[in-house]
């Protein structure tokens, strides 16, 4: 071997053994939730007889379909109700902007910056006292106005990318601006569009402050799910293993085939 | 500027004004309202398990808040938990950027594994971490340490806040790292071919051409970040519950115990007048450095 060929397998050696380190977790989890208790608590090995008993006795303890249905709701809900709020949004302040555009965008992620915490007992009062407590519709509303600055930033940056002279020459032919958005502008931003939105679905599904202390039972998403596993059931690793990897399943492989189009999105342009 | 454009497509600036009304209001709405509670109940006298107990309380709240001990100390453990994650979060993200930037077999799967844990919940990785990682009896690090003979470590009895900390940049390294691997992929490689030509190295390269490349990123990174860390719950929910005492209790947990385990409203509203506060501290520096790195 030359120099330059050990160098690059040094590197690639380098590089695996830190992708396995930091992915070990999740593939320890997934291993773990095929073995038996027994199994599970004994000395780490590599070998035995993969069971899905675990995964059986979970679905009998809980129904896993229900928190994963509220998951899908809330989320998708969340995240369709943000874009169509946010789209006329970021729509003027790409293309009509004035002198507060900025100020306003500022403004918007300076919410975000407000800790839930600093806000959760009228939340939660007026979430009683409406009968939103523990329903899906409460759910989607805050998560809705949780990621609506980022959403409405994302998009932002997405319109403001958008080559000016296409919209120009609509304008010319006489398009409305009804015409402009649903003919030029949806086609042309989709991809942008597409990636605001599954970042907002991944923020909701995995969101954890909201639905831990605003859902009991009948609204209660995965994150629910799984917190529910977390004392007394403590030491059956096997069960709580094999409840996480399908509470994960989902939204892992969703971010494994989009995270490519998320990043820019992610960095509101600033990073090409 | 862009302003006569935008004058042209509007009757009196109205047009703008109503297709950003909706989320404007909406989010003007969703924070002027519970805030004005916020502050109003942090005024009273208003605990749910003393119903008699009511009233204009005044300052009362925060009088106890700030003698209240635990006050000091989550402050402190916020602010302690989010500059550790973010150094280890932005340095570590720095290097493994540039790391998986070489080309080496497999590299595309091996990026994928290496971002995964910023897609799992917050709750499933803390139970994960606490259970089958740092069991002081069956996890792996207690397997790993027996192999070499030495003593395991009870991680959230002995180091509670350490262990908060690995959890939480453990979710956020791959963060950094998907934000600035990204970033790093569009240096100039003739920038870079030509530094080497003239003699640099690989540290004078990273230091002097790299690194100022990714400034950009490096601050959207630590905005969003700071964002999140800010407010961290579930993994202390579901390991510590803030303890051992108040070891791992940050702000955020503090106003949760007052309002939901302790029924007092009044406090945990002055808590999250404090927590609303010291995020407003920390926004006013993050916004000047975006407004900043945003503008071309």
């Amino acid at each position: 071997m030359n120099p330059s060929t050990l160098k690059r397998f040094a590197i690639g050696l380098l590089a695996w053994v830190i992708a396995f380190i930091i992915f070990f977790p999740i593939f320890w989890m997934v291993l773990t939730g095929f073995k038996t208790e027994v199994e599970a608590v004994s000395d780490p090995s590599l070998i035995f007889t993969p069971t899905l008993d675990s995964y059986a006795e979970v679905q009998q303890r809980a129904d896993y379909f229900k928190f994963a249905w509220n998951s899908v709701i809330v989320s998708f809900g969340s995240t369709l109700l943000a874009l169509i709020i946010a789209i006329p949004s970021a729509y003027s302040m790409a293309f009509l902007p004035t002198k507060r555009t900025k100020g306003t965008l500022l403004w918007m992620l300076s919410t975000k910056m407000l800790p839930p915490v600093g806000v959760l007992v009228p939340i939660y009062l007026l979430f009683r006292d409406t009968g939103l407590l523990d329903t899906c519709t409460g759910l989607v509303i805050v998560y809705t106005l949780m990621n609506l600055p980022i959403v409405v930033w994302m998009l932002y940056t997405f319109f403001k990318d958008l080559p000016k002279d296409i919209l120009e020459a609509g304008r010319m032919d006489g398009a409305s601006t009804l015409q402009e958005v649903l003919y030029l502008l949806m086609p042309l931003t989709l991809p942008g569009i597409a990636s605001t939105g599954l970042l907002s679905v991944i923020l909701s599904w995995n969101e954890a402050f909201w639905s831990l202390n605003l859902t009991t039972s009948q609204a209660a998403p995965l994150t629910a799910y799984i917190a529910s596993f977390s004392s007394p059931e403590g030491l059956f690793w096997a069960k709580l293993s094999a409840a996480s990897t399908m509470a994960i399943a989902p939204i892992l492989v969703f971010g494994w085939l989009t995270q490519k189009q998320m990043v820019r999105g992610l960095t509101f342009g600033a990073v090409k | 500027m862009n302003k006569p454009r935008a004058a042209g497509r509007t009757v009196g600036g109205l047009r703008p004004l109503a297709l950003q009304a909706p989320a404007v209001t909406l989010l003007f709405l969703w924070m002027i309202v519970p805030l004005a509670m916020t502050v109003w109940f942090s005024l009273q006298r208003y605990n749910l398990l003393m119903p008699t107990m009511t009233g204009f309380a005044g300052l009362e709240n925060y009088e106890y808040l700030f003698t209240d001990p635990a006050l000091w100390k989550s402050m402190l453990n916020t602010l302690l938990l989010v500059g550790w994650v973010l150094v280890i979060t932005v340095v570590g993200g720095t290097l493994l950027a540039v790391l998986f930037q070489q080309e080496f077999f497999g590299r595309g799967i091996a990026r994928v594994l290496v971002i995964s844990p910023f897609f799992v919940m917050p709750t499933v990785s803390a139970l994960v971490w606490k259970n089958l990682m740092m069991h002081p009896a069956n996890g792996i690090f207690a397997w790993i340490a027996e192999l070499f003979g030495a003593q395991p470590v009870d991680w959230f009895s002995s180091l509670p806040l350490t262990s908060i900390v690995m959890i939480v940049a453990w979710q956020w390294l791959p963060f950094a790292l998907l934000i600035l691997l990204t970033a790093i992929q569009s240096l100039d490689e003739d920038q870079v071919e030509a530094a080497r030509m003239d003699g640099a190295g690989p540290i004078s390269i990273f230091f002097f051409i790299t690194l100022p490349h990714l400034r950009r990123a490096i601050s959207v990174v630590i905005m969003i970040e700071m964002i999140f860390l800010l407010t961290v719950f579930a993994e202390i929910f579901v390991t510590t519950s803030g303890g051992p005492g108040l070891a791992t209790t940050n702000l955020a947990y503090l106003i949760y115990i007052r309002a939901l385990l302790d029924f007092d409203v009044g406090m945990a509203s002055a808590g999250g007048v404090v927590a609303i506060i010291l995020a407003n501290i920390v926004a006013i520096f993050l916004v000047r450095l975006v407004a900043k790195n945003l503008e071309d």
